[in-house]
């Protein structure tokens, strides 16, 4: 079975994160990028699956030239080869745009599988699953806390706020899991060395034979026109508990007409 | 005026609050047109309170399919109603189930997504909070028909009596919108207190509670106060409190009337899924814990104290 992982780079959730002055896309370069976390779970997965199913595990990501960090992190968990989709004419990418140029990648593979992760820390859509299913006309097997696959069919337990849903569909299909899913190895020393020889294949616009003119940001399916930092929060009241903490508390809530 | 179309969210013959809230947004964009999908029979209870919040046509897409398949059906229905009815725009509220029905949607008709959207403007601009809400945008759909997911209680719903006319809608689903067959819904969690996501006073407990048992306080206090319990990543990385609890960067972005963070220190991930709250109460024995920094009122001490006499004086005040 093979299987294609779709990891993105993102900035730092530890790290202050902003918007450019300039057009209002994601400022990548004043903070720290790593892995988008829940990636991290869908690479194990996909590494689990591979070795319960034989196949290879192809990375994807889609981003600037520094995505290539988040890349040879997947490739030193266990990957076999990657592709880079680069190219200064996707950015400022709609949540469309990007599924279509992910879509076109895919595309150039043979896969049977594709394994994201639910959403990414910075866009925070947790829509992708959804938009590359539809596109690619696929079953969609999305919020998984489990997935198994046996002969062609795959099952998921879909998490869902009261418990879960089993869904099943066919290969080829699109999963997306949530990290309850697994614990992910770290990048072994030798598997470290090993990714520096793996073969990551670069894709522009042009090699996924994508028309210039439904690209990046000018042709973006949506737009932000403003862009306002949230006013930090009042410090409020804080009492030291006398013995009458919680009464404090109740009294406080009784003034605010809370209860 | 063009068409509206809210995706209904309805269970056991009653409409959600969220679908009330979605229509009152409506009625500023257009004409609110109402799309049930649902098992036949399912619409027609719903009439009344949809005309009561100003739908003046509901959509009854009836199929005994309706529910086998994972949100694909929804999404056909309404991008078959974007090209029959030419609406102005489409309305989903902001669920997991929703986002997606909606990402579907977009991605069929090549439209704008806007999602989580907290305030909509008569020209359609939605405005989103983003990075844990540190920032705000205001954003607006460019191509297609605009399709914009609002997040449960960001709107008050308010009622606008009118009539609907019932319109019926085949349910013919594509092969594709077979694929994922749901065989089986599994409820876990006891199903007495509200929704996470969508409730107005929210209970979360971290590590200071050191243990699962430990969470019966947190959970004795958000049934005195009517609310839901969340989470903070350390208690549900401990296995103390299930996954889907989790209220943060990675988790539920939840922003309640009142939020109560028990034995949580608020680092910026946990803050991420809280920091919009109207009013954040905590209680810590560590003083200076971030969470006293958002907090409008907080206690510092033991929350073995603390938490208890606060149940007791709230359910004393309430009884």
């Amino acid at each position: 079975m093979n299987i294609v992982v779709l990891v993105k780079q993102v900035p730092d959730t530890w790290a202050e994160r902003r918007l450019t002055d300039s057009d209002k896309t994601l400022d990548r370069g004043s903070v720290d990028a790593v892995m988008n976390e829940i990636d991290e779970y869908a690479v194990e997965e996909a590494l689990r699956l591979k070795e319960a199913h034989d196949g290879e595990v192809t990375v994807l990501t889609m981003g600037p030239d520094r995505a290539g960090e988040t890349i040879r992190k997947a490739l030193s968990m266990g990957a076999d080869k990657a592709v880079h989709v680069s190219d200064e004419a996707l950015h400022g990418s709609c949540a469309i745009q990007t599924a279509e140029a992910l879509a076109a990648a895919l595309g150039t593979l043979q896969w049977d599988l594709v394994v994201a992760g639910s959403e990414s820390t910075d866009a925070r859509l947790s829509i992708m699953a959804a938009l590359l299913s539809e596109k690619l006309g696929v079953p969609q097997l999305s919020g998984a806390r489990k997935v198994t696959v046996e002969g062609s069919a795959v099952t998921i337990e879909r998490q869902t706020e009261t418990g879960y849903e089993v869904v099943q569909g066919a290969l080829p299909a699109v999963v997306s899991v949530v990290e309850k899913i697994n614990e992910p190895r770290y990048p072994s020393f030798k598997g470290i060395m090993a990714a520096k020889k793996k073969p990551v294949t670069t894709l522009t616009v042009a090699d996924l034979g994508l028309d210039p003119g439904t690209v990046g940001l000018a042709n973006a399916t949506s737009e932000v026109v403003s862009v306002t930092l949230r006013p930090p929060r009042q410090a409020g009241q804080v009492v030291k508990d006398e013995g009458d903490g919680g009464l404090k508390l109740a009294e406080y809530l009784a003034a605010q007409k809370l209860i | 005026m063009a068409e509206v179309l809210v995706l209904v969210e309805h269970a056991d013959g009653a409409v959600k609050k969220v679908t009330l809230e979605l229509l009152t947004a409506a009625r500023m964009l257009g004409e609110p047109a109402a799309v049930v999908v649902g098992a036949p029979g399912s619409a027609q209870p719903l009439v009344d309170a949809l005309a009561g919040y100003g739908a003046t046509k509901v959509y009854a897409a009836e199929s005994e399919e309706a529910g086998r398949y994972l949100v694909a059906p929804q999404a056909e229905v309404l991008a078959g109603l974007v090209q029959s009815a030419g609406p102005a725009a489409v309305l989903v509220a902001s669920t997991p189930d929703g986002k997606e029905t909606a990402a579907r949607l977009a991605m069929r008709t090549r439209s704008g997504i806007l999602t989580d959207v907290v305030a909509l403007d008569a020209d359609g601009t939605g405005t989103q909070n983003v990075f844990g809400g540190a920032v705000i945008v205001q954003s607006r759909v460019r191509s297609g028909t605009p399709v914009l997911t609002l997040r449960p209680n960001s709107v008050t719903a308010s009622p606008a009596p009118t009539s609907a006319t019932v319109e019926s809608v085949p349910v013919t689903l594509s092969d594709t919108a077979r694929g994922a067959t749901v065989l089986d819904r599994v409820v876990e969690a006891k199903g007495s207190r509200p929704a996470l996501a969508d409730a107005s006073i929210v209970v979360s407990g971290g590590r200071g509670l050191g243990a699962g048992e430990n969470f019966t306080l947190v959970e004795k206090l958000a049934d005195a106060l009517g609310g839901a319990v969340g989470a903070s990543r350390a208690a549900t990385d401990a296995g103390w409190y299930p996954h889907q609890s989790q209220v943060g960067q990675t988790g539920v972005t939840v922003s309640p009337q009142l939020y109560v963070a028990v034995g949580i220190s608020g680092a910026i991930q946990h803050r991420a899924g809280m920091q919009t709250s109207k009013t954040i109460v905590a209680v810590n024995k560590d003083p200076e814990a971030p969470i006293f920094e958002l907090a409008d009122f907080g206690v510092v001490g033991d929350l073995f104290q603390v938490i208890p006499q606060a149940t007791e004086e709230i359910e004393k005040r309430r009884s």
